[in-house]
């Protein structure tokens, strides 16, 4: 099947076909991918794109493409891999890099493209995408060429404000059920039976009054949820939004798919640090146990540890990652997990600990299929890794005017992570009412977990939702401790105390 | 593949381009500008266009990092940027360095505050010569021979003359085959300025005070650096005495002490009658302070220093005058009193960074 893949030159044949048997014979289970190789202006082009050679004509991608090529023109970056998530994989080498490079980079690919194909978090993505992407490109450009570009870049523009308020978890999970009420009905009052009992006597144990009149609280308080609208707070504020926001049809089609474009894009962010941990330890494995002569083995090292390189204000997904799949390698080796291990208090013996298992491998396979990147660290994070690994939390120091090492304690440091993974590190926002004050007014809440949104960013973005919504829009968020609810009414903005 | 992108690429320039101009205020006061300067071109950060979204505000929330440190170390240069879980699709801030030619951006600002041109004085007076080689002549110096052209018509006489042997091709040129470059003496107008900076570096000025004088001047250099060939720039500071500095320790130092503007002025006017000579120079003394001057007969002194030694020669004379809580702020309105009908004479008060925009304007809006 490899034999459709002519556009590269043979040597790169040769060695992808060499990478993709090692690959294999690893268990590593991926897509068919095709290699491309390209210049630095394309593969510039490429990525600024984010990886597909399809986008929709937009300023944000020509931004993209400056700062890459600006980077690479001064030497200060350049893309090594990029591989997207699509049926067959498109992957793009770089055509100066030495093959030494080409094959980190193959041997790379092939980890991504496994975890693509076998993470739970991508199953509901479309394998189609370059196709979808061209396609979505097509539309815009129409769009543009019968109503001009200013106006359609104007509504993407407000559209990727928005981008971010779809909800993560929506495709794992059944929010909604499918029954839908007719609308022109009005649902009878349901009232509460109680428990079944077949004895007249026992009626009354079985159902006593004030069981009843609770019961029939509840059906009531559900009737009246089911009158409004949303019958739950939406966290998917661009569905709301294109099911019941007064939008021409072209904007309909747009926002849609800004949104398609988000949720196909947020597992990769939601996966961070597995995915990039996971191909950087097939690639090192790949490398050093078959590949690389001795010729090659400095250069190999440099780049891989510039890959590696951390710095203290950034957390490096690829040595999180790859650290942390060996930590989980070596500990399913050694036996280290389950009752005995976790009670087990003592720091020699846990140090010493090794039953020689040798699950390792196996159970990372099942870890890359299972997890996401918050389940991950909150699973396999453990106090001696974070130790080894030096992790730290950070935070500005107002007094000094500087950021400053916070904490090493584990929990803390352990929260601190979660909490920027959580939500794929946005701030939960979701529609509570559609027609608040009984006015059409949009009303969003925030669910404030103790960080404030950044303000002057909130009151832009809430410009925005009001320029699709048309009514008045109000977010309630906490500020410094305090209930505050946020209005643009179309014209001005204005804030008030609320209690919350 | 063609690179499609370069559409996209292009608006986004444009929108910038347009930033540039509508926000120019806003650069000014941030004063990033300054700094960095390469040979012909200036690196702006300029900040991509962020795409407002809900999102945390930086500060408060934190991150986790790895590596060495005691907690309350700082985190040291590397800022933290995004962190792992935000990276997404090409999110977070990135900090964009667009590159802008200094006449560019001297264009750009001379648009948006609507600056005349200056009329340099005396064009036709300043002339210098300069040698341009123009032609080839039989005679001249062994130093300017022209040995191509001296290969040439050695080949063309033998040739000619049927000494030439193609299997042994060897050209001996003679006395008349020489050439030689010759020159003219072109007059070149020349457009000489000098910016003498003063500054006040008594306890008063503060820091932010000296950013003001720092962006300000820069803008000025900028902008005058357009107009004439050579700029040259010297830099005084003064307390109660006067001395010149290069330009680091002009921005740099802070002095306590009282102040004697007249100090600056001496100096100023000695550096002028020893060095710029105003028949062939433009000529523009720029002072701030933050007005307090020791007394009144300093004061005095300066305007005399003022009306006879420096303002008969100069193209302008600029004082911005900068507020600190501690001036009283009265030299500005003495000098007003004495000079400020002088038709080369500009003053100015600088509340604060915001007014830096309009201080530019008066100053320079004379088209001097």
């Amino acid at each position: 099947m490899t034999d459709k893949h002519t556009s590269l030159p043979p040597h790169l044949h040769d060695i992808r076909k060499q990478i993709e048997g090692h690959a294999r014979a690893f268990g590593l289970d991926f897509y068919d991918t095709v290699f491309e190789v390209l210049g630095f202006d394309e593969i510039n082009m490429v990525a600024a794109y984010g990886g597909f050679p399809n986008r929709y004509p937009h300023w944000r991608f020509g931004m993209e493409y400056d700062r890459l090529s600006k980077g690479y023109e001064y030497g200060l970056s350049k893309i090594y891999e990029m591989v997207i998530n699509n049926e067959p994989s498109y992957a793009y080498l770089l055509e100066s890099n030495m093959d030494v490079d080409q094959k980190l980079v193959m041997a790379h690919v092939f980890g991504h493209v496994d975890f693509f194909k076998n993470n739970f978090m991508f199953r509901h993505t479309n394998r189609k995408m370059m196709d979808q992407m061209a396609n979505h490109a097509t539309r815009v450009r129409r769009y543009q060429d019968k109503l001009g570009v200013e106006l359609v870049e104007d509504f993407i523009d407000r559209s990727l404000s928005l981008e971010n308020l779809i909800d993560y978890q929506a495709p794992y999970v059944k929010r909604r059920s499918d029954r839908k009420p007719d609308p022109d009905e009005p649902p009878e009052r349901a009232v509460a039976r109680g428990f079944k009992s077949d004895r007249e006597y026992m009626r009354e144990y079985i159902n006593p009054p004030e069981f009843l009149a609770e019961q029939q609280r509840r059906l009531d308080a559900e009737a009246e949820r089911q009158k409004r609208l949303p019958e739950r707070p939406e966290r998917d504020v661009l569905l709301f939004l294109l099911e019941h926001a007064p939008l021409e049809r072209w904007e309909h089609d747009v926002l849609s798919i800004i949104r398609d474009e988000s949720y196909y894009f947020a597992p990769q962010g939601q996966t961070k640090i597995m995915n990039e941990g996971w191909a950087t330890y097939w690639h090192s494995k790949i490398m050093t146990t078959k590949v690389l002569d001795a010729s090659e083995i400095i250069d190999y090292a440099d780049h891989h540890s510039g890959t590696l390189a951390t710095s203290p204000g950034q957390l490096n997904p690829y040595k999180l990652g790859v650290e942390l799949w060996r930590d989980i390698e070596d500990r399913w080796n050694k036996g280290r997990f389950g009752k005995e291990y976790d009670e087990c208090d003592s720091y020699a013996a846990r140090r010493q600990w090794d039953r020689r298992l040798m699950l390792g491998r196996e159970k990372i396979f099942e870890v890359r299929k299972h997890y996401n990147d918050v389940t991950f660290i909150d699973e396999f994070l453990s106090v001696e890794f974070c130790l080894d690994q030096k992790l730290f939390t950070f935070g500005y120091n107002e007094k000094h005017q500087r950021w400053e090492i916070m904490e090493r304690e584990f929990r803390k440091v352990k929260d601190k992570l979660l909490h920027m993974l959580t939500n794929f590190g946005q701030p939960i926002i979701a529609v509570e009412d559609g027609n608040f004050e009984n006015r059409g007014e949009l009303l969003l809440v925030h669910k404030h977990d103790g960080v404030d949104l950044k303000l002057d960013y909130a009151r832009e973005t809430l410009k925005n939702v009001q320029s699709m919504w048309r009514r008045p829009v109000n977010l309630v968020s906490k500020v410094d401790g305090r209930g505050t609810l946020f209005r643009f009414d179309g014209k001005d903005h204005s804030d008030k105390r609320v209690e919350l | 593949m063609s690179l499609k992108i370069k559409q996209d690429h292009s608006r986004f320039r444009d929108i910038v381009r347009g930033r540039i101009k509508s926000n120019l205020k806003k650069f000014i006061q941030k004063g990033e500008m300054v700094g960095k300067k390469g040979k012909d071109f200036i690196t702006i950060p300029v900040p991509t266009i962020d795409i407002p979204h809900f999102r945390y505000g930086e500060k408060q929330q934190g991150g986790v990092g790895q590596g060495d440190g005691e907690p309350g170390d700082p985190l040291g240069p590397g800022q933290p940027g995004d962190g792992a879980g935000k990276a997404g699709e090409g999110e977070g801030q990135h900090v964009l360095e667009v590159d802008v030619s200094l006449d560019e951006l001297a264009e750009i600002l001379g648009e948006e505050l609507r600056l005349p041109r200056i009329q340099p004085k005396g064009k036709d007076r300043i002339v210098a010569t300069r040698l341009k080689y123009t032609g080839v002549a039989p005679q001249g110096p062994e130093s300017l021979r022209h040995f191509k052209r001296t290969y040439k018509q050695a080949l063309k006489r033998q040739i000619a003359s049927g000494a030439y042997n193609y299997r042994k091709p060897i050209i001996v040129p003679t006395r008349e085959d020489r050439r030689y470059r010759t020159w003219k003496q072109v007059p070149v107008p020349e457009t000489n300025a000098v910016v003498i900076y003063m500054m006040d570096v008594s306890g008063s000025m503060g820091d932010e005070q000296k950013e003001i004088v720092r962006i300000e001047s820069f803008w000025i250099d900028t902008w005058l650096r357009k107009h004439y060939k050579g700029l040259e720039t010297r830099y005084i500071i003064h307390d109660a005495v006067a001395r010149e500095v290069d330009r680091d320790t002009f921005f740099h130092t802070r002095e306590s002490g009282g102040t004697m503007i007249s100090s600056a002025y001496k100096l100023c006017k000695e550096i002028i009658e020893a060095e710029y000579a105003p028949s062939s120079w433009n000529i523009y003394p720029f002072h701030f302070s933050d007005g307090d001057n020791w007394s009144a007969d300093d004061t005095r002194l300066c305007v005399d220093l003022l009306k006879h030694g420096i303002l008969p020669g100069v193209n302008l004379f600029c004082y911005g005058q900068v507020e600190s809580p501690y001036g009283s702020g009265q030299f500005i309105k003495d000098l007003r009193e004495s000079v400020g009908t002088g038709e080369n004479v500009a003053l100015s008060e600088i509340a604060d960074k915001e007014a830096i925009y309009g201080s530019i304007q008066q100053f320079l809006g004379k088209g001097k």
